[in-house]
């Protein structure tokens, strides 16, 4: 299969004008550690942003970086890192779950709107997105947004490519917020609760007037309880006051430890990028955005049915659920829990015969399917970027 | 009065019982406003100087009154003005002859609250204010702010994705946004969102926030509500040069540090608004900060004394850390009411572009030249630490040609704005104001694709048609 690694814009146009000419379907894609993901597609040929990396805007004071899309996300946090800045929205690594090789790039964060357990107080990958050139699928080079953080401008077509997968345009060169890395990271660690006492327990917390950066529940294996994770960031004055008011306002909790440094890290990383489940390397995974009340009974539904282990991403309001891969790997069991109580389930890894037989994200509403169809021909009337990517004739 | 309206469609107007007839028949009779007195309550908005009185107005009290009456339109080719509370300052809820207005003020309960969730589920025609002050016996707010926040509809906030004063810290309306009830067009009522974080598939609440009433009406909102901190405290800085101001706005932040909000006044502003609220501000320094930060004491103070530490080697003549609350509202209700206490001295038309904040200098230098070069005068209020501006440019309407010129002030502060790397509006929207201007800041290229995503929506044009998109060169599909 060609592979068309254009250098600029230009070459993007050039490359995706001429397969829309030919009907020619292309697989969009940066480095490919995310190919395993979605609904597998048959493509004539792949467009990636490979050839196109650099930081071609940073200003440390402005709070903003512009990339080229094939730019490594690592290349991105690296030069942040130099001014004491950071991607704000914690970028989830999906290369250990999903068992992939490469460089994972910028302009996927984008396109796949990803983000982590920060989410609950910095948003995700969409809200700091302010600017993205991309070529649509007429060939044409498109912006939208900017370099500023306030702008209204026209319609918000920067919203629409963060999570659109490829399937609306091919990511040029994308611009992002950032936000002063925290001076200080510390981790309350409560022991022992059940799901339900957990998620009483990371509601007030996130319910406090503390600034809680990261809320999450690991339940135990055998039963035993598991931990609760709450995280602070900030000046050292200010976690060291919100973390005693902390613990104040849960005292009821006993068994609380404090975590800090490179165990901290650590651990919120592997929430971060869900390797809590990794051991389980035959299994389904499934990401699950629900409302944060509802999390354990979408987790006690699955589990009743299926052979189920989850964590919740409480920052992120996810429910990470593993489950058998054999017949549908649970897809009805979970479309039926998000049906009762909210909320909407994708399939994050499962073999290809698997995603190809069902729905891999939540259907929609025939009213939103209607405007998804619509808003995909108004950007790729031929249909020839990362077609069936998403859904079926998307 | 430089800006054009579309003609009116002379059949439309032609029917004009007709369509009062068939609206009737959907809603109850109060709902329905025919009478020249009273629909001249709706002929404007907060950008008064443009008037156009429409066929009639509706306000209707349900989702699906509204879902009727849309679709009454669109069988009947009559156009339809959503409006909340009329409050844009960018003529975004400005109506047309042959247009009706449906106004969802009626629609202004909250529905339901969730704490645990940190969720409220409002109808959109509730006050922004009036979320805030819902959720408050528990501690809570609404976070974006607009200085219209007592009057401003939330379904004006989401149709201009307004900011405020505090997003430096909690962003504006499409970042506190986690669903809608979407009646488009034809009648169709679209869930999108809900009370989860991300909404699935193509992010169309995204879109739909800021979409300035041309994709559909929104009728109820899920937005984020947030457990307000335990104290906030403003300061003071008075600098003798912008540019030590400037200087001072990006030290901060190169220091890691983003207070929760982050003021600039020049003196017209400062003197201006001291002489209405008598906060305080500093009357010989050329330019102002306020900077507010939020937790307990001990971190204000913390905060605070980092703050002093770095503001003083740009040698600031006044710097005053707040004592009270009653000084604290004093300082905000100077600010917040800079556009009310300028119309008191002048008339003013309020620009709202935004720059990278390292032109704040220079931009700020220029806008001074072209406002003279006109022979008007310009107060400045702007938040720095985003770079969105407003401009107060100032004239006497009562001298025949002041008006024009003070537009053409504005219209070259906008294109400055683009000039060097910003936008033409940073929260108050395109409305009819700086639509013909959109041609400065996008290419024919991206403004079409933006027409296209519109004509999935709405196709022949009939939801708030005479605004954002230039009248030449329109296409829907």
């Amino acid at each position: 299969m060609t592979v068309h690694t254009p250098r600029d814009e230009q070459d993007a146009s050039i490359i995706i004008r001429d397969a829309a000419d030919k009907g020619t379907l292309l697989n969009v894609a940066g480095n490919g550690t995310k190919a395993p993901m979605g609904r597998p597609n048959q493509t004539d040929a792949s467009i990636s942003s490979a050839a196109m990396s650099g930081i071609t805007l940073y200003e440390p004071a402005e709070l903003v970086i512009s990339a080229k899309s094939g730019t490594p996300v690592l290349e991105v946090m690296r030069v942040l890192a130099v001014k004491g800045q950071e991607l704000p929205f914690e970028p989830m690594d999906y290369r250990s779950i999903l068992g992939t090789r490469g460089d994972p790039t910028i302009g996927a964060i984008a396109a796949m709107n990803i983000s982590g357990p920060r989410r609950i107080m910095a948003g995700a990958a969409r809200d700091s997105l302010i600017g993205a050139r991309f070529v649509n699928g007429r060939g044409e080079v498109v912006k939208s947004g900017g370099r500023v953080m306030k702008n209204v401008t026209g319609l918000d077509l920067v919203k629409l490519m963060a999570g659109s997968w490829g399937t609306l345009g091919f990511l040029t060169e994308v611009t992002f917020k950032v936000l002063p890395k925290p001076e200080r990271m510390a981790t309350l660690v409560i022991r022992g609760l059940d799901d339900n006492q957990a998620i009483e327990a990371l509601s007030m917390a996130l319910g406090s007037p503390f600034d809680v950066t990261g809320a999450a529940h690991l339940p135990d294996r055998d039963r035993r309880g598991g931990s609760t994770l709450i995280r602070l960031e900030g000046f050292r004055v200010s976690v060291d006051y919100r973390m005693n008011e902390l613990k104040r306002l849960l005292k009821r909790f006993r068994f609380m430890d404090i975590l800090e440094g490179v165990g901290a890290e650590a651990l919120w990383q592997s929430v971060r990028d869900a390797t809590i489940l990794t051991d389980q390397s035959q299994r389904a995974i499934w990401r699950v955005s629900t409302a944060p009340t509802k999390g354990p009974d979408v987790a006690a539904h699955v589990a009743q049915a299926l052979d189920a282990q989850w964590f919740y991403d409480w920052g992120g309001g996810l429910v990470w659920i593993s489950t058998p891969v054999d017949g549908d790997a649970g897809a009805s069991v979970l479309r039926e829990a998000t049906r009762t109580h909210g909320g909407h389930a994708t399939l994050v890894r499962a073999p290809a015969e698997v995603r190809s037989a069902l729905d891999v994200f939540e259907p929609q509403s025939d009213a939103l399917m209607t405007l998804t169809r619509g808003i995909k021909a108004s950007f790729d009337p031929a249909g020839i970027l990362n077609p069936g990517r998403m859904y079926a004739g998307v | 009065m430089t800006i054009a309206f579309p003609k009116p469609d002379q059949a439309v107007l032609a029917r004009r019982r007709e369509i009062i007839e068939g609206l009737g028949r959907l809603v109850a009779s109060e709902a329905l406003i025919v009478s020249e007195d009273e629909r001249r309550a709706f002929e404007t908005d907060g950008l008064t100087a443009y008037r156009q009185m429409p066929l009639a107005v509706v306000l209707p009290s349900t989702t699906q009154e509204v879902s009727a009456i849309m679709r009454f339109c669109h069988d009947h080719g009559v156009k339809v003005v959503p409006r909340g509370a009329g409050t844009s300052l960018c003529g975004g809820a400005i109506p047309q002859e042959d247009a009706i207005v449906l106004g969802v003020a009626k629609m202004n309960r909250v529905l339901d609250v969730s704490f645990e969730g940190r969720t409220a589920r409002v109808q959109a025609g509730i006050t922004n204010l009036g979320i805030s002050q819902a959720v408050a016996y528990e501690g809570f707010f609404y976070a974006p702010d607009p200085s219209s926040q007592l009057a401003c509809t939330i379904a004006g906030n989401i149709a201009m994705n307004s900011g405020g004063a505090h997003c430096l810290k909690y962003g504006v309306t499409t970042n506190n946004l986690l669903g809608v009830t979407l009646v488009m067009l034809d009648g169709t009522v679209v869930e999108i969102g809900g009370e989860h974080l991300d909404a699935a598939g193509y992010d169309i609440l995204g879109l739909v926030c800021g979409s300035e009433g041309q994709l559909g009406v929104v009728t109820e909102a899920v937005v984020r509500i947030l457990r307000a901190a335990e104290g906030a405290r403003p300061a003071l800085f008075g600098f003798e040069k912008a540019e030590d101001a400037g200087a001072c706005v990006a030290a901060i932040i190169g220091a890691g540090i983003i207070p929760v909000a982050l003021e600039y006044m020049d003196k017209p502003a400062i003197q201006i608004c001291e002489a209405f609220a008598h906060a305080g501000y500093p009357l010989d320094v050329e330019a102002m900060l306020i900077v507010e930060v939020e937790g307990s004491d001990q971190e204000i103070d913390d905060m605070l004394r980092r703050i002093v530490a770095i503001a003083e080697p740009f040698k600031p003549k006044t710097m005053k850390v707040s004592q009270s609350e009653a000084e604290s509202a004093a300082i905000w209700k100077g600010r917040k009411s800079a556009f009310g206490a300028t119309g008191r001295v002048a008339d003013y038309i309020c620009m709202d572009g935004t720059i990278p904040t390292g032109q704040l200098p220079y931009v700020l230098k220029r806008i001074d030249e072209i406002v003279k070069s006109y022979g008007l005068g310009v107060a400045n209020v702007f938040h720095a630490g985003d770079g969105n501006l407003h401009p107060l440019v100032m004239f006497n309407t009562n001298v025949p040609g002041e008006m024009e010129k003070a537009e053409k002030a504005g219209e070259d502060i906008l294109k400055l704005c683009v000039e060097v790397g910003g936008c033409l509006t940073g929260e108050h929207g395109v409305g009819i104001e700086k639509r013909d201007l959109m041609t400065y800041q996008f290419n024919p290229v991206d403004l079409e694709q933006q027409m296209r995503v519109r004509g999935v929506f709405d196709p022949g044009w009939l939801l708030n048609p005479a605004k954002v998109f230039p009248l030449e060169g329109r296409f829907a599909a």
